[in-house]
């Protein structure tokens, strides 16, 4: 049922057969069935280290510069982590990971959302009519709200109902992610300043190479 | 160590310390200062690391200082915009030891009687030292309140005796990829360059800073000697200032050049002029006021017409439109 959306080898994790051999051998699955819940805490631990430092550190002299930018940049890594999983996968035979894209999915969003939250929140303090002008105003602002709101369909779709509704239609719409990390990368080089763009540019780096895998695997057919 | 021990009498003439490496041992002495957690380097007394640079001497207080609540010295000196040691607020501070102040010294050159260079204590010489508490706005619309140390920089000037052609003065930074390591990438345009229109330069507001909170400067901040301009926005205040130049034509800056529509020649602190990224209405003050997490909801403040500096300033400009000249 899962397979206008996933490929072949993906299959495997999600489907029946994986969970039998979970229950057929009971020591695997207690490991196993531990890998969501760690990476679930891992995935956090960014902003919780963020949010201690500012709690517990004197010199964080700008916080809440510190966790606009930690949010922003943990956004783009966990939709840079996600476009890794099928790579991974597929070159190292690591059936399990593709259990975890999901997760990191998300994560992705639950950071770039909270980014926009903290910008609305805390940056613009909660002044709309400002908050929409600098939308509109600013490029690198109005390139991240499109990106952001490109997400949220992928978010909203990410769960096993929608990818039995859309059937064929799901692997199209979640190759967005795609357009959508360049928008965020674009974002991210826009709001540098001088021509300091060795971090964005390294991002974009890494991008083009699951890109070209990409092209590759979908050459080969 | 056994293995030096075992190599003592093979040792080459190739395998001595390089002179350059052997030159720059202060850097290593204040690298290690630092990590034995003293006071930074140069601020203790005799320190063989600022020997060139002179103490600040009797300070006296300047009686027009703001009040405002002044912003703690550790933050003002770990959160710093000082690409030539680095990108990042915190870089500054980590690489401050590769900017050795000693020797230094300071060429002028361009419209004036007495072009030449000067070591820093010829430039320090007649000048007292005073204490100004003043704002210090960034074009990133943050804001501190810092105690700086110097005089104005109008009394250095004119011990060269401009002349008449002397029409604008231009600022240079030490130009050195081995002590400011952020110079080995093009992020701007290498020497740092700023500038100011000789009233401006000229203005009383205007100091030629030495030092902040009672010490010297740190390297981070711009030792050994830095601009302060209060009514403009901070990247205007150039650091580790090695040449003034009495020129005629208006200094083509290094802001200026790497984004014309984003950094204009004057950057006057002006709420009612946005720049491309950041609205320049309101600025996050930092000063320590409140702490923790409770930092996060600080409210910002409204940005003030020159910094509020406009009773003193405002005449500078008053056949200029602020708009146009951003
Ligand atoms: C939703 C609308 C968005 C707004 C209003 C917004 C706003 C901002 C702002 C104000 C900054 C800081 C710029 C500065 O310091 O000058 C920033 C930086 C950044 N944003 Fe966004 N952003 C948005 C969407 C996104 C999204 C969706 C992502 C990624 C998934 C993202 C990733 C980043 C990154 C990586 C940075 C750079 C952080 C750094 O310099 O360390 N942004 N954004």
């Amino acid at each position: 049922m899962y397979q206008p959306c996933v490929p072949a080898s993906v299959q495997y994790c999600l489907s029946a057969s994986y969970g039998n051999e979970e229950l057929q051998n009971p020591r695997m699955f207690s490991i196993k069935s531990l890998t969501k819940p760690v990476v679930f805490i891992l995935c956090l631990l960014p902003l919780i280290a963020g949010i201690y430092s500012i709690a517990t550190n004197s010199l964080v002299a700008n916080p809440v510069e510190d966790l606009l930018h930690l949010t922003g940049e943990w956004g783009l890594k966990f939709l840079l982590i996600t476009l890794c999983v099928t790579p991974l996968q597929l070159t190292f035979k690591w059936l399990w990971i593709a259990k975890l894209r999901r997760m990191l999915g998300l994560y992705a969003f639950f950071y770039a959302l909270l980014h926009l939250i903290i910008w609305v929140v805390l940056e613009q303090e909660l002044d709309l009519s400002a908050a929409i002008n600098e939308i509109i105003e600013k490029k690198y602002i109005t390139i991240g709200i499109i990106a952001l709101l490109a997400m949220l369909p992928l978010a909203v779709t990410s769960n096993r109902w929608a990818i039995r509704k859309l059937g064929k239609k799901w692997k199209p719409l979640h190759r967005m992610i795609y357009p959508i990390a360049v928008l965020v990368i674009v974002h991210f080089l826009w709001q540098v300043r001088a021509k300091d763009i060795l971090e964005p540019a390294m991002h974009l780096g890494f991008l083009l190479v699951l890109l070209i895998w990409r092209f590759k695997k979908i050459v080969a057919g | 160590m056994p293995i030096l021990l075992k190599n003592v009498q093979t040792i080459r003439s190739s395998e001595i310390t390089p002179e350059d490496v052997f030159l720059r041992r202060r850097e290593f002495l204040a690298a290690a200062g630092l990590a034995l957690g003293a006071t930074t380097a140069g601020m203790l007394p005799g320190s063989p690391a600022r020997a060139a640079v002179p103490p600040l001497g009797a300070v006296s207080k300047w009686p027009e200082s703001t009040i405002e609540t002044q912003t703690p010295e550790e933050q003002a000196t770990s959160y710093n915009n000082f690409y030539e040691l680095g990108t990042d607020k915190g870089d500054p501070k980590k690489n401050a030891a590769r900017l050795i102040t000693d020797p230094w010294s300071v060429e002028i050159a361009g419209e004036c009687g007495k072009p030449g260079k000067y070591t820093l204590e010829d430039i320090l010489k007649p000048h007292s030292n005073e204490e100004r508490v003043y704002r210090l706005r960034c074009v990133e619309a943050w804001s501190m309140v810092i105690p700086w140390a110097g005089f104005p920089l109008g009394d250095l000037l004119k011990r060269f005796e401009p002349t008449g052609n002397a029409k604008y003065v231009q600022f240079e930074t030490l130009l050195d990829p081995e002590r400011l390591p952020g110079q080995q990438y093009p992020v701007l345009q290498w020497p740092y360059v700023e500038g100011l229109r000789m009233d401006e330069a000229m203005h009383p507001l205007t100091m030629m800073v030495v030092g902040m909170y009672g010490k010297l400067l740190p390297n981070q901040s711009g030792a050994p000697l830095r601009l302060v301009v209060p009514w403009k926005y901070g990247f205007k205040s150039i650091k580790s200032i090695v040449k003034i130049s009495f020129v005629e034509k208006q200094p083509d800056t290094s802001w200026n050049l790497s984004a014309p529509r984003e950094y204009g020649f004057y950057s006057n602190v002006n709420p009612n002029v946005s720049h491309p990224r950041w609205s320049q209405a309101k600025e996050r003050r930092l000063d320590g006021e409140s702490k923790g997490l409770s930092a996060l909801f600080a409210e910002k403040r409204d940005t003030l017409m020159f910094n509020g500096y406009a009773d003193e300033v405002a005449g500078l400009y008053s056949d200029l439109d602020l708009k146009a000249n951003f």
